[in-house]
């Protein structure tokens, strides 16, 4: 059932494997038993530690004859694991681990043959190993190869044949992209393969490794390392802007951002000198980590958590270790103290983040995938930005003002002297008809969409200080006008004015009415995506009426000379059909008042110490309203934005370190409450196993998260490079060569191929850390290439450890979503941005705390890749967590595999699945034409192509087509349900049960086990 | 299993689409279904460490931490100190999630009576729990670790205060699988204005393979979620839909010699029948009116009564652990969080389909089988805690708290535990979270101590490095 057998299985069959070998191996075939049987209480931890005894050191199990090298029979061990006597028999019966016959006699010849000790395997420096020599070298492709057949044939065995080229296309694609070839891409692919094999698939290797669906691909499971979520986690679970983050991943895996410096940047990115934003993002992976925002909490317990978490984490991730057995004593079975583990604790014990959103910085959509920004456009947006902040700082000075100015201006000052203005020339770009009105408005018609109107008005006798725009009613204009749009609504983005060619300056430009988030100010911000619009909002005065006159005033900053004519644009770039209908002009040789409010002006006497929370707020609103200057530094960054490519911000999490390092103590049984003073104040530092540290530049200066990153990724680290190499491998085959990737400790399983991954860890650091390189090297291997189909060789090696073929592998949940978009056709393949909203089923919510306001996306959203679905800790989307995907309450370093029912009724019956059948149904009747019966036939190969990449056989094309015309029969007598299962859009040529039977093809093809299985 | 009917669907379906596939053998087919479960279904009856007593549980969590000090435990300490401050050596070095220094004592206003052989202390609240006083057994002495909702109720689940481990459902069908072979193995019901704080780490099957996580069956609409066929595939299209599915599955199996393609050929009959045999679970109309009045169940919507109902019908049809939640036991004395008439209409909605549950599996004979649970997260404070500067409420409080127990080989009818006179600690008989995780799991014939999976380098268990097995309680 579960792909995933546990460790201790493998072990015992490893053990059986080796025993036909000459001597005994103390890594390979004694310290697991030691381990599992004896470190209980015989073992690295001092506090649990019997009789004084460690087995796991040689001085000590040879100290007082427990151990007698060279003689198994004096030896009292041997004595003790043999004897009948409940009373002295190891391990002790309550333990309830009795030592195997089988176990006993590989203990007696170990001793017998001298007991030699060596360190464990992991923590032993990676050798320089050589590629064995074999006997099949006809199927040798690379280095890989030699030492995966070098075993087999010691067993008689051998790789098995190629996987068909189709079935290795469709492999490729789906290992190193998470989506289904195209048909076409298949068909050339086999065409090049049969003529040079080996070019066909480093060719096509090289394209997918290239394609930036990798770094989605190979993303998520970088991702499940990271914990990464949209929500806080607990009870609560609100959400959290983490996706930057996520974008950072993808960026850097399709960059090859080599393994080391991807690292360095996610654990301690901040602390590098002068850290770019990315890097900072990049230190999102530890900002992971749940935050508890439920009442009464206690803020200290939970930052402990979240230390504590990225202890285990880093630990499991590069580590491959199990740290976490060490937070509330020492390490039963690893040589790691209870101290060792606060020392790691105290690299990530210095956040400033407690148990809250903590440090951030404002990232926008898109601008993790930035390449090469033009540095003045970087230059523009930082000043823009500068700009702003200045405005935003003098805000309260500059509101302040404003009021003073209202009501100085209301009660003595000037009031405008509106007359009417005469066109002289006017021209609608997009080819609406202008005609002039005998009262001097233009009315327009048949406008083309997103007009610009270029109107010149009469010069005038008296310099101009503000002009007024009108926009008037007709009957002729839809619901009366004054807009074009159907409910009479405009949306007015820009409005310039010049004379002699050159700009005139706006300093207010104030509506009589808006709709909310379209102010009139906001034409003259230079924003194309922002305009002004009438429509009835909810803040809207009682009375005002979106199709009635309506007007914004321009006040010049400086007055416009007279006896010149004033050119005037006016655009609508938002909205097709938002133009305006018909409008007139009007100037003032005074400036005009600002637009009278008498409540506002009621408030605005108002001492402003003595104003109430509402009034503020009204005033601080009217005056953003007011405040041109500011709205145009608003549109000036976003301009800059844009023309970076760079979408909406948002503020993501990252690392930040305290000023003044926090004190790290022992807690004692991982109590957080119970400092362990006695041992006093821990620095920072990594178990005594390990390689060390470098000596500290500066010995008064602790040691930093920088130091630990530098640590984990140094060349001769006997774990990183295997553990990395290890699950790499572990994704093509099902299994690492190590199967307990998660625990590379002395409890886990020793290497299938000890000598392999230690060649592969090497080569992956000599070729500089490189993924791609890696992934390459395995991908065109011929123990890779080779077909997964399982014949003979299994009573040998029943369950594959020595790979004498490749393994059948269902999807990881994401994917079964993506294979089912990227056959219906309807995937949208962008890469990256906020979290999306696909269909999911009604009541998921009908179990938590906080219901999650789900509305599926509409628009291209709702066909996303399923690693950007938003994932809420409390409550996932269903089918993720039915295929097996990680709550991501903490680390995820492998998946299970499970098969199960529910997975059935989420395939056949999921709304979102359906209608992904229902695409491909659409699909194939649109890519292939015809009903007849060569015509079917033909569909059902396409169809196949798509989803398995392989032609059917003629027992499957047969019963399908039979299938279908089945179908068709009997949805040709239900008339009312054929046509809810159509697929959208078919075409016309296909009668409706004849479309809603190929939906029922479509969904077969999409439910069958082949379908979400890599084979 | 395959009907006689069924059986001869599909021949004719074969048969009128002209051919078969060439390695299909239909009787091959039919083995593998009639062999029902394949040798890796997760859900396969398994052995238990020793002879069970129980085989079921049936734990009715009453989410937001029942007040003991308001139902079950009559103490007139607290009525004669109310107002004043509790003694130092009692709230020396404690912690509580709300409560700040100089919160008094409050005493309760319920009125309490002994009842039955038990002479078990109940107050007015709980009028149906007199009818049980002596079929159950009373936990009076409860502890747990933590005093936060999410953080405890996860604590009472898995044994564990931060989410990621198995609860206790998946530990026990992880152990022994399940006896239904159409329905889930750990069913989630719920009822209350909210789902409980924590959500589905509450039945989450942590490390141990997802198959054995907590389904929620929901009490309107679909019971399980992407149970109805979709929109406008009928129920034949469906069986065609199901049939043809395992044809191209079985030709693959036999091309692949790959078991798993085995395991999902079983997994869409069973779901197929699931499709079936949950909205019929679900379907109450065929209790008597007796039995529904015995509960106060009303037909269709969602309440605690129906769900104490359909806990028994789930255990009928052969489901391991089913798990109620009832939400809104959270009295701190707030709006909508009184100890009075907020108390009330909560412990009405559990009173009479509680003691009911225990009775209707009696009279059928279940209850020596099943483990009937109840408790929440946690008890209250003997101090009262001021919100709105009313003195209407308690806070969470984990050195005390009440539990019952019922079936299963518990003793009927025991008062075990003694609290002291503010029932603030307990004196004698107390019960840790991990004892009674251990004692259950006993019942149903586990050594907890064995009861363990191997994950990151450690065997995890139910009850972590803690657990005793309280014989007491015991027959």
């Amino acid at each position: 059932m579960l792909k995933k057998s546990t460790g201790l299985f493998a072990l015992f069959s490893l053990v059986a494997v080796a025993t036909g070998e000459d001597t005994v191996d103390f890594n390979r075939q004694i310290r697991p038993i030691l381990a599992d049987k004896c470190f209980q209480c015989h073992g690295p931890d001092e506090e649990t530690l019997e009789g004084g005894l460690r087995l796991d050191l040689r001085d000590s199990a040879t100290a007082e004859g427990a151990v007698i090298p060279g003689n198994a029979e004096k030896s009292e061990l041997v004595a003790r694991i043999l004897t009948v006597d409940v009373d002295d028999v190891m391990p002790p019966a309550k333990v309830k681990k009795p030592v195997t016959k089988e176990e006993a006699e590989l203990l007696q010849r170990w001793i017998d043959e001298g007991a030699e000790y060596s360190g464990h395997w992991a923590f032993e420096p990676v050798k320089t190993v050589d590629a064995p020599t074999v006997k099949n070298s006809h199927r040798v492709k690379n280095e890989i190869d030699r030492f995966i057949l070098a075993r087999l044939e010691t067993k008689g065995l051998s790789l098995s044949p190629e996987a068909a080229p189709g079935t290795l296309a469709r492999r490729l694609s789906l290992d190193l992209t998470g989506l289904l070839p195209a048909p076409d891409r298949v068909r050339s692919f086999i065409q090049q393969y049969q003529v040079d094999a080996d070019t066909a698939v480093s060719d096509f290797v090289d394209e997918l490794l290239a394609s930036p669906h990798y770094g989605e691909r190979w993303g998520r499971h970088w991702l499940d390392q990271a914990r990464y979520a949209d929500s806080n986690g607990y009870t609560i679970d609100g959400e959290r802007v983490m996706w930057p983050y996520r974008d950072w991943v993808i960026r850097a895996l399709n960059d090859d951002m080599p393994f080391d410096e991807f690292t360095i940047r996610q654990i301690a990115g901040d602390l590098l000198p002068d850290p770019d934003k990315a890097t900072l993002v990049a230190t999102g992976f530890h900002r992971n980590t749940l935050i508890n925002q439920e009442g009464g909490t206690d803020d200290e317990q939970f930052r402990n958590e979240e230390v504590v978490d990225r202890v285990n984490t880093t630990g499991a991730v590069w580590l491959g270790l199990t740290l976490g057995c060490a937070q509330c004593h020492t390490h039963k079975f690893d040589p790691i103290t209870h101290k060792e583990y606060f020392e790691m604790f105290a690299f990530f014990n210095q956040g400033t983040d407690v148990n809250n959103t903590g440090a951030t910085v404002e990232v926008g959509e898109g601008e993790m995938f930035l390449k090469n920004p033009d540095p003045k456009l970087v230059k523009a947006l930082e000043k823009a930005k500068e700009k702003l902040a200045k405005l935003e700082a003098t805000k309260a000075a500059r509101q302040a003002e404003w009021e003073k100015s209202v009501l100085e201006l209301t009660d003595s000052a000037t009031i405008a002297k509106w007359s009417r203005v005469k066109p002289v020339t006017f021209l609608a770009e997009g080819g609406g008809k202008m005609k002039l009105q005998s009262d001097d408005s233009i009315l327009v018609s048949d406008a083309g969409p997103k007009e610009v109107y270029r109107v010149k008005l009469t010069a005038q006798k008296e310099p101009v200080s503000a002009l007024r725009l009108r926009i008037l009613p007709h009957e002729s204009l839809p619901k009366n006008g004054p807009g074009l749009a159907s409910n009479g609504n405009i949306v007015l983005t820009g409005v310039e004015f010049f004379q002699d060619g050159e700009p005139l300056l706006v300093k207010r430009a104030e509506h009589d009415h808006a709709q909310p988030g379209f102010s009139g100010a906001y034409t003259i911000d230079g924003d194309p995506e922002t305009g002004w619009a009438i429509n009835i909002g909810k803040e809207t005065s009682a009375g005002v009426k979106m199709n009635a006159e309506h007007e914004i005033r321009f006040t010049f900053s400086a007055p416009v000379a007279k006896g010149k004519p004033v050119d005037v644009v006016l655009r609508h770039e938002k909205n097709a059909n938002y133009n305006i209908g018909r409008f007139a002009w009007e100037s003032s040789p005074t400036e005009p008042a600002p637009m009278r409010d008498e409540s506002l002006l009621t408030m605005l006497r108002i001492d402003p110490a003595k104003r109430s929370g509402d009034e503020k707020k009204r005033l601080a609103a009217e005056f953003a309203k007011m405040d041109v200057e500011r709205t145009m530094a608003i549109g000036a960054v976003e301009k800059a934005r844009n023309n970076l490519g760079i979408g909406r911000p948002v503020k993501t999490m990252v690392m930040r370190d305290l000023e003044k390092p926090r004190e790290t103590f022992i807690h004692l049984r991982g109590d957080f409450l119970q400092h362990d003073e006695k041992t006093g104040p821990l620095a920072p530092g990594v178990p005594a196993v390990l390689p060390k540290l470098p000596e500290p530049e500066n010995p008064d200066k602790a040691r930093t998260r920088l130091d630990l990153a530098h640590w984990l990724v140094r060349e001769d680290h006997p774990l990183t490079p295997r553990v990395t190499v290890n699950r790499v491998w572990m994704r093509y085959f099902g299994r690492g060569i190590v199967e307990t990737e998660n625990d590379f400790g002395t409890q886990g399983t020793y290497p299938s191929h000890p000598e392999l991954l230690d060649w592969l860890a090497r080569r992956f650091v000599a070729e500089g850390w490189s993924m791609k390189r890696l992934h390459k090297l395995i991908v065109t291997s011929a123990t890779y290439r080779q077909s997964s189909h399982q014949e003979g060789g299994s009573e040998i090696d029943p369950l594959n450890h020595l790979l004498s073929r490749q393994s059948r592998i269902r999807f990881e949940a994401e994917i079964v979503r993506d294979a089912a978009l990227s056959a219906s056709g309807l995937l949208h393949a962008g890469i990256g941005g906020p979290g999306v909203m696909p269909p999911q089923p009604e009541g998921v919510y009908a179990f938590t705390q906080r219901k999650v306001r789900w509305v599926a996306a509409e628009n291209e959203d709702r066909y996303r890749r399923a690693l950007y679905t938003k994932f809420y800790r409390s409550a996932p989307y269903p089918l993720l967590t039915t295929f097996d995907s990680p709550d991501f309450q903490s680390v995820c370093t492998g998946r299970v595999r499970s098969n199960t029912p529910l997975q059935s009724l989420t395939l056949a019956n999921d709304e979102a699945m359906f209608e992904l059948a229902r695409g491909l149904g659409g699909r194939i009747m649109r890519e292939v034409e015809g009903t007849d019966s060569t015509a079917n036939r033909k569909r059902i190969r396409h169809a196949f192509q798509i989803c398995f990449s392989r032609q059917p056989s003629e027992g499957e094309l047969e019963f399908l087509a039979g299938f279908q015309e089945l179908q068709e029969k009997a949805f040709a007598k239900d008339g009312k349900n054929a046509k809810k299962v159509v697929p959208k859009n078919f075409p016309g040529s296909f009668p409706v049960q004849t479309a809603a039977s190929w939906t029922a093809v479509a969904r077969i093809l999409m439910n069958t086990d082949e379908f979400i299985t890599r084979e | 299993m395959t009907s006689v009917a069924q059986y001869e669907t599909r021949r004719h379906f074969f048969e009128k689409c002209g051919v078969g596939l060439g390695s299909i053998a239909l009787a091959d087919l039919f083995r593998q279904e009639a062999r029902g479960a394949s040798a890796s279904d997760p859900m396969a009856v398994r052995k238990s460490h020793h002879p069970a007593k129980a085989k079921n549980v049936i734990f009715m969590f009453m989410a937001g931490g029942p007040s003991h000090l308001e139902l079950f435990e009559d103490k007139p300490k607290l009525r004669e100190y109310h107002g004043e401050l509790p003694p130092d050596s009692l709230v020396k070095g404690k912690r509580f999630a709300f409560l700040g220094k100089g919160a008094k004592i409050l005493g309760s206003d319920r009125k309490f009576e002994s009842y039955g052989d038990s002479r078990m202390t109940l107050s007015e609240l709980f009028p149906h729990h007199r009818k049980i006083v002596d079929e159950v057994t009373w936990l009076r002495g409860m502890k747990t670790d933590v005093f936060n909702h999410g953080p405890a109720k996860l604590f009472m689940n898995t044994g564990f205060q931060v989410p990621g481990r198995p609860s206790m459902g998946s530990w026990v069908t992880y152990g022994i699988g399940s006896e239904s072979r159409d329905l889930p193995g750990f069913v989630v019901l719920q009822s209350g204005p909210r789902g409980p704080r924590a959500g589905n780490a509450l039945w989450s099957a942590g490390f141990l393979p997802s198959s054995f996580q907590g389904v929620p069956f929901r009490g309107s609409g679909d019971p399980i979620l992407n149970l109805t066929n979709p929109d406008g595939i009928s129920p034949e299209r469906q069986r065609d839909f199901v049939d043809a599915v395992s044809a191209l599955n079985q030709e693959r199996l036999g091309i692949t010699g790959d078991q798993e393609i085995a395991t999902r050929i079983s997994a869409y009959e069973m779901a197929y029948r699931m499709q079936t045999s949950a909205p019929e679970l679900m379907d109450l109309k065929s209790e008597t009116q007796a039995t529904m009045d015995l509960y106060g169940a009303t037909p269709g919507g969602n309440s605690y009564a129906n769900n104490c109902l359909l806990a028994r019908r789930m255990v009928e049809r052969g489901v391991r652990f089913v798990q109620l939640y009832h939400t809104d036991w959270d009295h701190h004395g707030g709006p909508g969080q009184t100890l009075g008439k907020d108390l009330e209409k909560v412990a009405k909605e559990v009173d009479q389909a509680s003691a009911a549950l225990v009775l209707d599996l009696k009279q059928r004979g279940l209850l020596e089988d099943t483990i009937v649970v109840w408790g929440g997260e946690f008890g209250r404070t003997p101090m009262g805690e001021t919100r709105d500067n009313k003195v209407g409420g308690r806070d969470h409080h984990i050195d005390a708290f009440t539990m019952w127990v019922a079936g299963g080989g518990f003793r009927p009818g025991m008062v075990y535990g003694k609290t002291d006179d503010f029932g603030y600690e307990v004196d004698d008989g107390a019960i840790h979270v991990h004892d009674l995780h251990a004692t259950i799991l006993h019942q149903l014939g586990f050594d907890h101590e064995r009861l363990t999976h191997r994950f990151q380098g450690r065997d995890f268990r139910l009850t972590d490095v803690h657990g005793h097995v309280v014989q007491d309680v015991l027959v």
